[in-house]
């Protein structure tokens, strides 16, 4: 059904008239202008449209907008920017934690996720947490490390 | 000295640098970027020749017209062909404008350094720079072969790492084609046939636009259907709808048997059998066996996509293919259009790894553009597009023999290969068949220096060691499915068949593997990563096979003409192989850029070990089976091992890719590795459970 839907997006409200059932995903991407969440599966399969809900880590494809109201959505462009760059991003280019970079937006989300509520995981508890994200190009360890390497600098008072 | 091959083919200096903006330098390359860093250790290249900062070096985005026309970027090359083509370009240009400075200050040529474009007369700004120069030095000229580029002593930019160009927009959330959306763009979706001879018999139109719930457009001419609309989510569920009601007279019928390697020897084929007459009967110990992989998967996170604009004469289309007047060429002919008539312009997607989808893509969205004029049309594959029609990497089957002598040396190596083609979808597309446009024409046959045939099948056909007698014999089988390159073609399949045998030789010669590789090799650069990555692997401490842990070897020259590439691996396996640590030691030549370099042998070795351990298309009725992740797993972050990758620094030879290299030694080495730990070995990939059960219970 097509209604008046009022989002809370990187701490800002967006407000959009849209079909209820329509999915995060479009609704980011065509709507509302936020294209660093890819589309790479469309069945929550490969994490390339990872965003924070409520600070748990979810597949923007598979979650309709009208179940979203009065919940806090974060995207990779709620992280950090070129401008203000987040640990997480500062890291990634400095180790060079990526190659094609198609999955890192997805992947700095779900670290950020990670990082939230475990601000010193191990290098076995990032893998865990980043298991469900694909990256084909091979830049696992790079990725790992460029976590760990966030995650440190911030305990050492970096701010986020 | 004679100019490179590119430069030879775009024999004009403008076409690759100018100095048009005060403190910039254009610089443009006919190979594209898609995550490998090319781009960056190009702009390396053209920084030192002309010294500039990396800072002022403006990359041309790849577009027709605007660069250079270099092909494809395939096979390891950009670095040694476009970087051998640039740094003579740079040097010519820099040349041509010392010349001028020189003639300026009454000086000799010689005597002028250039600091970040600035000429310096004893060691002082002499007032002059290549932007004050660029009125009166004419770069609308052939190259001449006589500027002489750097020494690499002399080097500062390049052999040192450079953070890569492309990567701080990928790590922001921008930097791709599928971030396009031109004003009044409309989104598509193209209906597939199942098989090359499957003929639409009905499409329900009422079923999709109820189920699209919006509105759309359906185009239909012959096999070819699409659904466009304003609304994207429209668009996907109108084209499900329309997959689901379909019919299809003539649809593909596979048999699940065709997955399997054992099938490509039924299949028909054309052979070109080894010119080394047979082996007359020996008493030399001979050992023979078969090793194999199936079709697998690209697998690009990103599904393939293609924006495409007509105007009603000119056509311009925004692809992440890879090559632009390759895909224009391709373009004129589906599209009737004369090239002239089309720009083609590069924008970054997904890793491709080889032929994917991408060309299928933007070639969708300019056959829809080209009947519905003024209107952006922004083509996006669905995960089960790209999984479902993507061309495959070709299943191979290799039978390996050998004789060893009385000292046991490999006297005589024969290779014998069944495999589909690993270049025969290039400059096709799926569109034309559901078009039925005329056939395309034939595949020129590629023929190397000499007259030797191309064939990505027989690429490191044989080991890389002095072996007196080699027996080549391939076999190119018509896959049931439609096949291309993907990342090293035939050569890391060959690689892994050749080395785990190797291993397998080695035992029969009661000789460690290592030792026995370095007693059939004398080249010192293949002596150094063989030695250092035997050391770095602890090699010397390797325990007795059959203790459910293993450490395995591999070695390989790339090609014959590549890099050196060596690699370990140590894993352990008791239902499953769980790896380690895996090593690499590769000697490239001359480096440009260090880091980059690692990063691409570092993620050679972790796609091998997804192939080694996962990876196979399932084929089944229509076509492929496996459309989705969960159906086609590759391997994850919880899986993967940490890799240690060391480089030769050989900045007095030749650069060679690497891209490609590692992934052969990878391979090989996890099938040595397994075969220490069970103490029997696996010749088939992947290497799945039940293959490692079937295993350790023949034994």
């Amino acid at each position: 059904m097509v209604r008046d839907i009022e989002l809370t997006i990187n701490g800002q409200a967006r407000s959009l008239r849209i079909d209820d059932a329509a999915i995060l995903l479009d609704a980011l991407r065509n709507d509302l202008d936020l294209k660093a969440a890819r589309f790479g599966c469309g069945a929550g399969q490969c994490g390339t449209c990872a965003v924070i809900v409520d600070g748990e880590e979810r597949p923007a494809c598979q979650l309709e907008v009208g179940n979203l109201e009065g919940k806090q959505v974060t995207t990779l462009e709620g992280i950090g920017t070129a401008e203000r760059p987040h640990p997480l991003q500062t890291a990634f280019i400095e180790l060079q934690a990526g190659q094609c970079g198609y999955c890192l937006a997805g992947i700095i989300v779900g670290a950020k996720a990670l990082l939230d509520r475990n601000p010193s995981p191990s290098r076995a508890e990032i893998a865990q947490a980043l298991a469900w994200h694909l990256c084909r190009c091979g830049a696992h360890n790079r990725i790992l490390a460029a976590v760990a390497l966030a995650a440190e600098r911030m305990r050492e008072g970096v701010p986020a | 000295m004679s100019v490179p091959a590119s430069l030879a083919a775009n024999p004009r200096l403008d076409r690759w640098v100018g100095f048009e903006t005060p403190g910039r330098v254009r610089v443009a390359i006919g190979k594209v970027e898609y995550g490998q860093g090319a781009l960056t250790g190009l702009a390396q290249i053209a920084a030192e020749e002309l010294d500039v900062g990396m800072h002022q070096v403006d990359l041309v985005n790849p577009e027709t017209d605007m660069s250079p026309d270099e092909g494809l970027t395939v096979g390891s090359m950009s670095t040694e062909s476009s970087g051998a083509s640039i740094r003579f370009a740079c040097a010519e240009a820099r040349a041509l404008f010392a010349a001028a400075a020189a003639l300026r200050l009454g000086c000799d040529a010689g005597a002028l350094d250039i600091v970040d474009g600035v000429f310096l007369l004893g060691g002082e700004p002499s007032g002059l720079d290549y932007w004050s120069l660029a009125s009166e030095v004419d770069l609308v000229v052939a190259p001449t072969g006589e500027a002489a580029p750097k020494s690499p002593e002399r080097h500062k930019i390049v052999g040192k790492n450079h953070p890569r160009l492309d990567l701080p927009a990928k790590v922001f959330g921008a930097g791709y084609l599928h971030d396009l959306a031109p004003a009044g763009m409309l989104h598509a979706r193209v209906l597939r046939q199942p098989g090359f001879k499957a003929r639409l018999a009905s499409l329900d139109e009422a079923a999709i636009r109820h189920a699209a719930g919006g509105p759309i457009e359906i185009l239909r001419e012959k096999q070819f259907v699409a659904v466009l609309g304003e609304n994207e989510a429209a668009v996907v569920a109108a084209i499900n709808a329309a997959e689901q009601t379909a019919k299809w007279d003539g649809a593909r019928d596979l048999s699940p048997a065709l997955s399997e390697t054992a099938s490509l020897k039924e299949l028909p084929c054309e052979s070109f059998p080894s010119p080394v007459p047979p082996a007359e009967p020996s008493n030399r110990r001979r050992h023979t066996a078969g090793y194999s992989r199936p079709y697998i998967a690209h697998g690009s996170m990103g599904p393939s996509c293609g924006l495409a604009i007509f105007d009603g004469d000119e056509l311009t289309v925004w692809t992440h293919a890879q090559g632009v007047y390759p895909m224009r060429a391709l373009l004129a002919r589906v599209c009737g259009l004369a090239p002239a008539k089309i720009k083609v312009v590069h924008a970054q997607g997904a890793g491709t790894y080889g032929h994917n989808g991408s060309d299928d893509a933007a070639i969708d969205a300019a056959v829809i553009a080209v009947r519905k004029p003024g209107k952006p049309i922004r083509v996006l594959w669905r995960r089960e597009d790209e999984f479902g029609h993507e061309p495959l990497g070709t299943a191979m089957h290799i039978e390996l023999t050998a004789e060893l002598d009385a000292g046991g040396r490999i006297a005589d190596y024969g290779t014998e290969i069944w495999s589909g083609s690993h270049t025969g979808g290039r400059g096709r597309c799926l569109a034309e068949t559901a078009l039925e446009l005329p056939p395309a024409p034939p595949m020129i046959q590629l023929t190397l220096p000499g007259g030797v045939r191309f064939s990505g099948g027989i690429l490191n056909a044989i080991p890389s060691y002095d072996i007196a007698t080699r027996r080549v014999t391939e076999h190119v089988v018509q896959a049931p499915l439609r096949t291309s390159s993907l990342r090293g073609l035939g050569g890391p399949v060959n690689t892994y068949a050749n080395e785990c045998f190797v291993d397998e030789l080695a035992e029969l010669a009661g000789q460690d593997p290592v030792a026995f590789r370095l007693a059939h090799v004398t080249d010192p650069r293949a002596r150094l990563v063989i030695e250092r990555t035997a050391q770095m692997c602890g090699w010397a401490d390797r325990g007795e096979a059959g203790t459910g842990r293993g450490l395995g070897f591999a070695y390989c020259r790339y090609r014959d003409r590549g890099a050196y590439v060596a690699a370990a691996v140590a894993l352990c396996v008791d239902t499953d192989v769980k790896l380690e640590r895996m090593w690499c030691v590769t000697d490239c030549g001359q480096v440009i850029n260090p880091d980059a370099c690692k990063n691409q042998l570092e993620g050679g070795m972790i796609m091998a070990a997804s192939w080694a351990l996962k990876e196979q298309v399932r084929l089944v009725g229509t076509g492929i089976a496996s459309t989705t992740w969960d159906d086609y797993p590759i391997l994850r972050f919880d899986e993967v091992p940490p890799v240690d990758v060391e480089l030769i620094m050989a900045q007095d030879q030749r650069s060679a890719g690497t891209g490609e290299v590692s992934l052969g030694p990878a391979l090989a080495a996890i099938g040595n590795a397994v075969a220490h730990a069970l103490g029997a070995r696996l010749r088939d990939l992947p290497y799945t459970r039940e293959r490692i059960a079937r295993t350790l219970l023949a034994g």
